[in-house]
């Protein structure tokens, strides 16, 4: 079973990855809700605009997304070079980098799984609880938070799971610099360039298979507790 | 407490426009479905907000559009029972109960008197979603009621129960209603709810009030009732368990205006009943008939004769200060010169009683 040890570059990557994607999905979390209930919650004028955007990175080449980062968030890009002059941010070639990389496109996914749970929300309890006395901070905080609670986690495993698995635009935006943007995916696309390095490209697949799955799973069951638990009486 | 409602509001091509002083005590709002009631609730808890006028409660002015004043409703401490109960699912059946009171200074008073007035106590660890409809129903009274409020409102809080639910809820209502001074307002399309449990009663028809007043008072007058209701129209007699005949299954109530056999209830001696005589199972006599297999003949005199609908007219006979009304033929009227002042008896048939005109559970109903 030696084949199945893994070596410090391929744990390098691996602990890269996950931090990447936890920092991707934390960040993203209030913009996320935030974005999910304005869009399940309000009516504005180019809402279907808004919609579109946020879902975009699903649709576009990921090496489109990579690119369009790259304009953007680079060094000399409109908002990166802000960022790094007055904040001290810097992301092109950055684990940072990969980090929003992931952000952007695990974005769509983390609305798309809070937006369905916040529409699912029977509001008829809401205005229970306001006749109750609550105002509409202690509804929001008391009935509307927990009941959409599987929903959020829902999303944020979905976010997680796209920012660990991203690399058409961590490529594109981050290149693939062991240590500091190389993730499990740029190390295997890596590994599968050279010759002979066979068995630590199918160790890291299988690492890759593991996590998705558990993310799958988790967020299936996540789905069906909350249509349990608010779904009509 | 006083609720002064004048409120005018449209809905698609529906108008309401009522208006109403609702007293202490429990008020019934009555009419067939799509007459606007629950409208009418929803815009006094502050669930809408009407076009225009205004809604007062003990003085204090909740609505007033003129004044561009609109009290939102976590700040009217009106309590709101819904059809659906539309108890907390992810709150157990304590939560659900002390859910008011996060947002009032009174901590946990009083709990305990309102859990045991609904016989909710062995449900307090449960979960909504465990309940029956009966149960919902009776937490959902309860976390309204401990919200502290000064005015309940229910909107058809039996209607998606089955018989047996029922019977088992009006009694919680009963004691609601005469042992807290909450005053309710309560929305029904169930004349059998409203004989039982209303002290005042206003009639909602087409967006509509048409008529407003004491129970006993409105349902004499059937001409007020909206077209579904008229058969069941009739007077309501406050009456008290006298005493039981189980050989014959009947029970012997005492009314002011005499005694009344009805079939067997299950109440026991001096307990209060109020009972409806529909009008249409009411007959008159100029004198008191013998060798009739009606047990119930109340002496009393013509008070007024009118309401005239088709070849009927309703005629009221004061029996002691009580008064039944009984729906005849203008005929009869007229070939037996019924007029004002004149001694009559009325003569109601035990069994025209049924669980729908008694408020009380019957033994053995069956068809009754």
């Amino acid at each position: 079973m030696d084949w199945l040890a893994l070596s410090q570059e391929e744990w390098d990557a691996i602990r890269l990855s996950l931090r990447v994607a936890a920092v991707a999905m934390i960040a993203t979390l209030p913009f996320g809700l935030a974005m999910a209930l304005l869009l399940a919650r309000t009516r504005f004028w180019g809402k279907s605009l808004v919609n579109g955007l946020i879902h975009l990175p699903l649709v576009l080449p990921p090496v489109v997304t990579g690119f369009l980062l790259l304009i953007l968030f680079g060094r000399k890009g409109p908002i990166g070079g802000f960022l790094a002059d007055h904040l001290g941010i810097v992301f092109s070639f950055r684990w940072t980098g990969a980090a929003l990389a992931g952000a952007v496109m695990g974005f769509p996914l983390m609305v798309r799984a809070m937006r369905l749970s916040i529409e699912a929300v029977d509001r008829r309890l809401e205005a229970a609880a306001g006749t109750l006395g609550a105002s509409p901070l202690w509804v929001f905080l008391t009935i509307t938070l927990p009941l959409i609670l599987p929903g959020i986690i829902a999303g944020m495993i979905l976010s997680f799971a796209k920012a660990m698995g991203e690399f058409g635009a961590t490529i594109t935006f981050v290149s693939n610099i062991p240590g500091e943007t190389q993730t499990v995916p740029s190390a295997i696309y890596a590994l599968t360039q050279t010759p002979g390095d066979d068995a630590a490209a199918y160790r890291l697949t299988l690492v890759s298979i593991a996590v998705s799955m558990a993310a799958l799973i988790a967020s299936e069951w996540l789905a069906r507790r909350v249509d349990r638990r608010i779904g009509p009486e | 407490m006083t609720l002064e409602i004048d409120i005018l509001h449209r809905l698609g091509g529906f108008t309401l426009e009522a208006k109403l002083t609702a007293p202490a005590g429990l008020t019934a709002l009555f009419g067939p479905s799509g007459s606007g009631k629950t409208s009418v609730i929803n815009l006094v808890a502050g669930l809408m907000k009407p076009d225009r006028g205004r809604i007062v409660i003990d003085g204090e002015v909740l609505v007033h559009t003129e004044g561009s004043i609109f009290v939102p409703a976590y700040k009217r401490r009106i309590g709101y029972v819904f059809q659906e109960g539309r108890l907390f699912p992810h709150l157990s059946v304590r939560q659900n109960l002390l859910y008011g009171r996060w947002f009032s200074s009174l901590g946990g008073d009083g709990v305990e008197d309102v859990v045991e007035l609904l016989g909710i106590g062995a449900l307090l660890d449960r979960r909504p979603e465990g309940l029956s409809g009966g149960e919902k129903q009776r937490v959902a009274i309860g976390r309204a009621l401990l919200a502290n409020p000064r005015l309940i409102l229910m909107d058809e809080p039996l209607a998606s129960l089955d018989e047996a639910r029922k019977a088992e809820i009006l009694p919680y209502i009963e004691r609601l209603r005469d042992e807290s001074r909450v005053p309710i307002l309560y929305v029904s399309h169930s004349l059998s709810e409203v004989t039982r449990l209303a002290t005042a009663l206003a009639i909602l028809s087409d967006g509509r009030i048409a008529a407003a007043g004491p129970t006993d008072q409105i349902m004499q007058r059937f001409d007020l009732l909206p077209p579904s209701a008229r058969d069941e129209a009739g007077s309501i007699l406050e009456t008290r368990v006298e005493s039981h005949d189980d050989a014959y299954g009947l029970t012997t109530l005492r009314a002011r205006a005499g005694s009344v056999r009805v079939p067997r209830i299950e109440l026991s001696a001096g307990q209060p009943v109020r009972i409806r005589i529909r009008a249409r199972d009411v007959m008159v006599a100029t004198e008191r008939p013998q060798g009739l297999s009606a047990l119930n003949i109340l002496a009393g005199t013509v008070s007024e004769v009118g309401g005239a609908d088709g070849p009927a007219a309703d005629l009221r006979i004061d029996c002691a200060g009580e008064i039944v009304t009984a729906r005849v033929t203008r005929h009869s009227i007229a070939t037996l010169n019924l007029r004002p002042g004149m001694p009559v008896y009325a003569v109601i048939k035990s069994v025209a009683f049924d669980r729908r005109s008694i408020g009380a559970p019957i033994q053995d109903a069956g068809e009754l």
